[in-house]
C-alpha cells in the first residue's frame, strides 16, 4: 500500500487522522509542532508539590492525635489528592487532542516512558505530574543529557528509584547515626546505566554500577529544604566510572555528578540503545537494523541533539516500510478514537474527574495500561502481541461499543467516520464491512475496533 | 486445537448467548494441565487487619492494646480455641471452620519492613523476592515463576481474574488474564462483520476469538466484578483446565471506622470463599485457597476507632485440601518487648514459606525450585503440615 506523506505522519507520529484539522503537510511541519509541546499553561511545580507534602503531613499529624474532624480534613484532602491522575490523564488527553501534528506529545510519552517513574500513593500524584512538566517537556527539542540530568536529579525519580534513601557508607548522615545501618541504594545507578543510557548488554560490570551509585550519594528530597542535594549524606572522595574520575576534592557536588550524566549520554552505546528504542516505538517492534544504523549515525554526529535525530526518523523510509506493524497503546488508542470522532481537548476538560475515572482511567487499565502505573522502570512493552491480548482487545471493542455514543452526538455515518478515521488507509474488508453494519453505534464500532484503527 | 478459528466464531456468533451448550464448544481441547489439584492466591489489598480478624482475646494485653477493636466473645466474635475468636463477620466461614476446611496462621509477613507503603508491599507480596533485588527483577511475580517450573503449562493453566493487574502472575510464562464483568455485547452481524474484518490480521484473528470463547462462557455481568463475580468466574475456570487462579479484593485500609470497613471487606473476602466452594463443586475437594496481604497494622487502635499500617499478620488458608480447624505457627504475643518495633505485631515466620510449602504440596514442586526459583532466598523451615 502506497500512503501519502500526511496520512502517514497523522498516523505514525502523532494521533491520527481529524475531521477538525488537516494532517502535517511536510516533516517540517512534524517537526515544528515539537515546540508547542514544551510548556503547558497548567505546569504543575516542585514548589507546589512541597506546599501539598506540607500540608499532607500536617493533616496526617492531626488526624494521629485524633479527633473527627481532624479523621475528616484528612480523609477529604487524600480523596482531592486521589484524583489527580484523573485530572492528570484529562490534561495529557487534551493536549494530545488538540495538537495539529501531535509528535510533540507522543514524544512527551515517548519521553515520559522512557524515563519512567510510577506515582504510588496520594503524596506522589503531584510529584508525577511535575516531572513531565519540568524534566521532560522542556528538553523535548534540546540534548539528550539535558533531559537525563533533568529526570534522574528530579524528586519523582529519586523515590520512584530509591536515591532518597541512598546515604554514602562514609559520609557524615552515616557517621553520625551508626545505629540506622545507613548505606547505599544501587537503584537509580543501575537504571541509569541499564535502562537510561548505555544499555544493558553494553561493556560495564558491576564496580562501575557500584561507582555511579557511591557517586550519586546526596542527591534527595526534602520537603523544607531547597534544591535536590544534601552534602552530609554524599560519600567522600573521587569515583571512577567507566575509567573517568568524578570528584574528590574537596566537598561533594552534584555537578560531579552532572558531569557524569552528561559522559554517560554521550557514549556511542548511549547512542545506539536510544536510537534503537526511537526505532522500535515509532516504526517497527523489531526495527530494521539499517534505520538503528542511521539514526545511531545522525545521534553520533550532532551528539545527542534530539531534533536533528527526529528529523532522520521523519524523512527515513522505514516510516512508509513499516506502516502498521505496531499496535497504538491505550493511551493512543483512546486519543485516536477521540480525534477521529471530533472530541476537542475543551470537551474532554469539560469532563468529571469522575467520569474520566469510569470512561477512560478504567478502560485503560483494563486495556492493560494503567495511567502511570507501569509495572517496573523498564515502562510500558512495545510488541504489539502485549496490548492485543483477549482481555485488552475485549476491552477496546467495549470501548468502541459504548464510549463513542456518549462523546459525540450525533455519531457520525459509519461510511463517512470510516473515510475521516483511515482516509485513503482503510482496507477493502473493512471498508465491505462497516457499510453492513445494523446499526451506526455498531459501524462506528467496527472502524474502531478494526485492526486497521488499532494499528500504526 | 485443530478446530477453525472462523468457523468458531461464526458458530459462537450465530448462536449468541447460548454458546454455552455449543456442541463444539466441547470439542476445543488443551494440553492436559498438571494434575488435579487447584490453588488460588487471594490478594488482600490496603493491609488487613490481621488482629481484628483473628482476635487473639486470650492475650492479656490485647485489650489495653484496644479497648474497642477486636474485643473477642464477648461481643460476638466467634470462639475457635480458647485463645483466638473469629470476626463475627467472617461467621458464614464458621461451618468450614468446624470441617477442617477452614485454618489461619496469626502472625506472618513479607520480608518487607518498616517503610509501611501499600504499593511497595503489595509489590513485594507478588513479587515473591526479598529486598535486596533491584526492583526490575522483582517484576514478574512468584505464581509465574511456579508454572515455568511445571511441566505440562498451557495459557490456560493459570488465570488472573479481574480488572485490576495482578503482578503475581506476570512474567515470562503464558498466563490468561480476564475481567468477568467484560461485555462483548456485539450484536451477531457485528461479530460475523468484525471477524471478516480481522480474518487476515492472525494477531487480532486470535485474540478475539479467544475473548468471544471466554465471555460467552463468563456471560459477563456487571455484578461479575465483585469478589463472588471474580470468583464464580475462577472457578468456572479451575473446573476446567485451569489450576492456578488469582484475584484480589480490595478494601482493607481501615485508618478510621475500622468496623465498618474491616466488616464490609470481610463480607466480600466470606463471599469469595464460599463461591469458590459452590462453584467447585467436588473440585472443592483438591483445592487449596490462600489469602494474604501486604502487611498487618498497628497493635494499638489510633485515636479514630482504626489502625494504621504495621508489620505482621494473618493468613487465611481454606479449601478441601487442607488441614484446617486449627491455628498454625507460632504466637509471638503483645506484651510491650514482643511488638516490632515497640508498635506492631512481630512476625514469626516468612508468609512465602506458608505459599512455598502449599506449592510443594499442591503440585510437588522441588524445595529447590522453591527457595531459588519461585521465592528467592528463602527458607522454607519446617513443614507446618498445613495440608490434608
Amino acid at each position: 500500500m502506497s500512503v501519502s506523506f500526511p496520512e502517514l505522519a497523522a498516523i505514525r507520529l502523532g494521533y491520527g487522522l481529524s475531521p477538525l484539522m488537516a494532517p502535517p503537510q511536510s516533516a517540517a511541519e512534524v517537526l515544528g509542532s515539537v515546540a508547542l509541546s514544551l510548556t503547558t499553561d497548567d505546569a504543575v511545580t516542585l514548589q507546589q508539590v512541597r506546599e501539598s507534602a506540607e500540608k499532607l503531613a500536617g493533616l496526617t499529624k492531626a488526624r494521629a492525635e485524633g479527633g473527627a474532624a481532624a479523621t475528616e480534613r484528612h480523609r477529604a484532602y487524600t480523596t482531592e489528592l486521589s484524583f489527580l491522575p484523573m485530572v492528570d490523564l484529562r490534561r495529557r488527553m487534551a493536549r494530545a487532542l488538540d495538537a495539529p501534528a501531535g509528535f510533540g506529545e507522543r514524544l512527551v510519552q515517548f519521553w515520559a516512558d522512557h524515563f519512567t517513574v510510577r506515582a504510588d500513593g496520594s503524596g506522589a500524584q503531584m510529584m508525577a505530574m511535575a516531572f513531565v512538566d519540568e524534566a521532560i517537556r522542556p528538553h523535548l527539542n534540546g540534548r539528550f543529557e539535558d533531559m537525563l540530568i533533568a529526570a534522574n536529579t528530579h524528586p519523582m525519580m529519586l523515590r520512584y528509584l530509591n536515591q532518597d534513601t541512598s546515604v554514602g557508607p562514609g559520609s557524615r548522615v552515616a557517621r553520625n547515626n551508626p545505629q540506622r545501618q545507613l548505606g547505599l541504594n544501587e537503584n537509580l545507578a543501575r537504571e541509569t546505566i541499564e535502562l537510561h543510557t548505555l544499555g544493558v548488554n553494553a561493556d560495564y560490570d558491576q564496580t562501575d554500577v557500584r561507582q555511579l551509585a557511591e557517586l550519586m550519594t546526596g542527591l534527595t528530597f526534602r520537603r523544607r529544604h531547597e534544591g535536590v542535594f544534601n552534602g552530609n549524606q554524599a560519600e567522600p572522595g573521587a569515583e571512577v566510572v567507566l575509567g573517568r574520575s568524578y570528584g574528590g576534592d574537596g566537598p561533594a557536588r552534584i555537578e560531579d555528578i552532572h558531569a557524569a550524566l552528561t559522559d554517560l549520554a554521550r557514549y556511542p552505546a548511549t547512542a545506539r540503545h536510544l536510537s534503537f528504542k526511537l526505532a522500535q516505538h515509532f516504526l517497527a517492534d523489531q526495527p530494521r537494523k539499517a534505520v538503528i544504523d542511521d539514526l545511531t549515525a545522525v545521534w553520533r554526529e550532532t551528539r545527542g541533539d534530539l531534533p536533528s535525530v527526529y528529523a532522520a526518523l521523519i524523512g527515513h523510509q522505514e516510516l512508509a516500510a513499516t506502516f502498521r506493524q505496531k499496535v497504538r497503546q491505550p493511551f493512543d488508542y483512546l486519543v485516536a478514537a477521540m480525534r477521529a470522532l471530533g472530541v476537542t481537548g475543551q470537551q474532554i476538560l469539560a469532563i468529571e474527574p469522575k467520569r474520566i475515572r469510569n470512561d477512560m482511567h478504567r478502560a485503560m487499565a483494563r486495556m492493560g495500561q494503567p495511567w502511570n502505573r507501569p509495572t517496573g522502570p523498564d515502562g510500558w512493552p512495545e510488541p504489539a502481541s502485549d496490548w492485543i491480548t483477549p482481555q485488552g482487545l475485549a476491552a477496546r471493542i467495549e470501548w468502541a461499543l459504548k464510549m463513542p455514543a456518549r462523546l459525540a452526538d450525533p455519531l457520525p455515518d459509519p461510511r463517512g467516520f470510516l473515510a475521516v478515521a483511515l482516509g485513503d488507509t482503510a482496507g477493502e474488508a473493512l471498508t465491505w464491512a462497516v457499510p453492513k453494519a445494523e446499526s451506526v453505534l455498531e459501524g462506528v464500532a467496527i472502524v474502531l475496533a478494526s485492526n486497521e484503527f488499532n494499528r500504526r | 486445537m485443530m478446530l477453525s478459528r472462523r468457523l468458531f466464531l461464526k458458530s459462537t456468533a450465530l448462536i449468541g448467548c447460548s454458546a454455552a451448550a455449543h456442541p463444539l464448544l466441547n470439542t476445543i481441547s488443551f494440553a492436559s494441565a498438571p494434575g488435579e489439584n487447584r490453588l488460588v492466591v487471594i490478594i488482600l489489598r490496603g493491609a488487613m487487619d490481621g488482629l481484628d480478624v483473628l482476635q487473639p482475646y486470650g492475650d492479656r494485653d490485647l485489650a489495653a492494646l484496644r479497648p474497642t477493636l477486636s474485643v473477642g466473645p464477648d461481643h460476638g466474635a466467634l470462639d475457635l480455641d480458647g485463645f483466638f475468636a473469629l470476626h463475627p463477620a467472617l461467621a458464614p466461614l464458621f461451618p468450614l471452620w468446624q470441617a477442617g476446611q477452614l485454618g489461619f496462621v496469626p502472625a506472618v509477613s513479607t520480608p518487607y519492613r518498616d517503610k509501611r507503603s501499600h504499593f511497595d508491599g503489595q509489590d513485594l507480596l507478588e513479587a515473591g523476592t526479598g529486598n535486596d533485588l533491584p526492583i526490575r527483577l522483582q517484576q514478574g511475580g512468584w505464581l509465574n515463576r511456579l508454572l515455568q517450573d511445571m511441566p505440562g503449562v498451557t495459557s490456560q493453566t493459570a488465570y488472573s481474574v479481574g480488572a485490576e493487574e495482578m503482578l503475581i502472575l506476570t512474567g515470562k510464562a503464558p498466563a490468561r488474564s480476564w475481567a468477568p464483568d467484560a461485555q462483548l455485547r456485539l450484536s451477531a452481524q457485528a461479530q460475523l462483520l468484525l471477524d471478516h474484518v480481522y480474518h487476515d490480521d492472525a494477531m487480532f484473528r486470535e485474540a478475539a476469538a479467544e475473548a468471544t470463547e471466554i465471555a460467552t462462557e463468563a456471560m459477563g455481568d456487571r455484578s461479575a466484578a465483585d469478589a463472588a463475580g471474580l470468583a464464580r468466574f475462577a472457578a468456572s475456570r479451575l473446573n476446567a483446565d485451569t489450576r492456578i487462579a488469582s484475584f484480589s479484593i480490595a478494601g482493607w485500609d481501615s485508618h478510621a471506622n475500622q468496623p465498618l470497613i474491616i466488616g464490609k471487606a470481610l463480607d466480600r473476602l466470606a463471599q469469595a470463599i464460599l463461591t469458590l466452594r459452590e462453584g467447585l463443586g467436588p473440585n472443592w475437594a483438591k483445592t487449596t485457597v490462600l489469602a494474604m496481604t501486604e502487611f498487618g497494622r498497628t497493635a494499638r487502635q489510633n485515636g479514630s476507632g482504626g489502625t494504621d499500617h504495621g508489620t505482621g499478620g494473618a493468613m487465611l488458608m481454606a479449601g478441601g485440601a487442607i488441614r484446617g480447624g486449627r491455628i498454625i505457627g507460632d504466637w509471638p504475643g503483645l506484651g510491650e518487648g514482643d511488638l516490632y518495633a515497640g508498635r506492631d505485631l512481630m512476625p514469626t515466620r516468612d508468609v512465602r514459606a506458608y505459599a512455598a510449602w502449599a506449592m510443594r504440596g499442591m503440585f510437588g514442586t522441588g524445595r529447590d525450585s522453591l527457595e531459588t526459583t519461585i521465592f528467592p532466598g528463602l527458607d522454607m523451615g519446617d513443614d507446618p503440615g498445613m495440608l490434608a
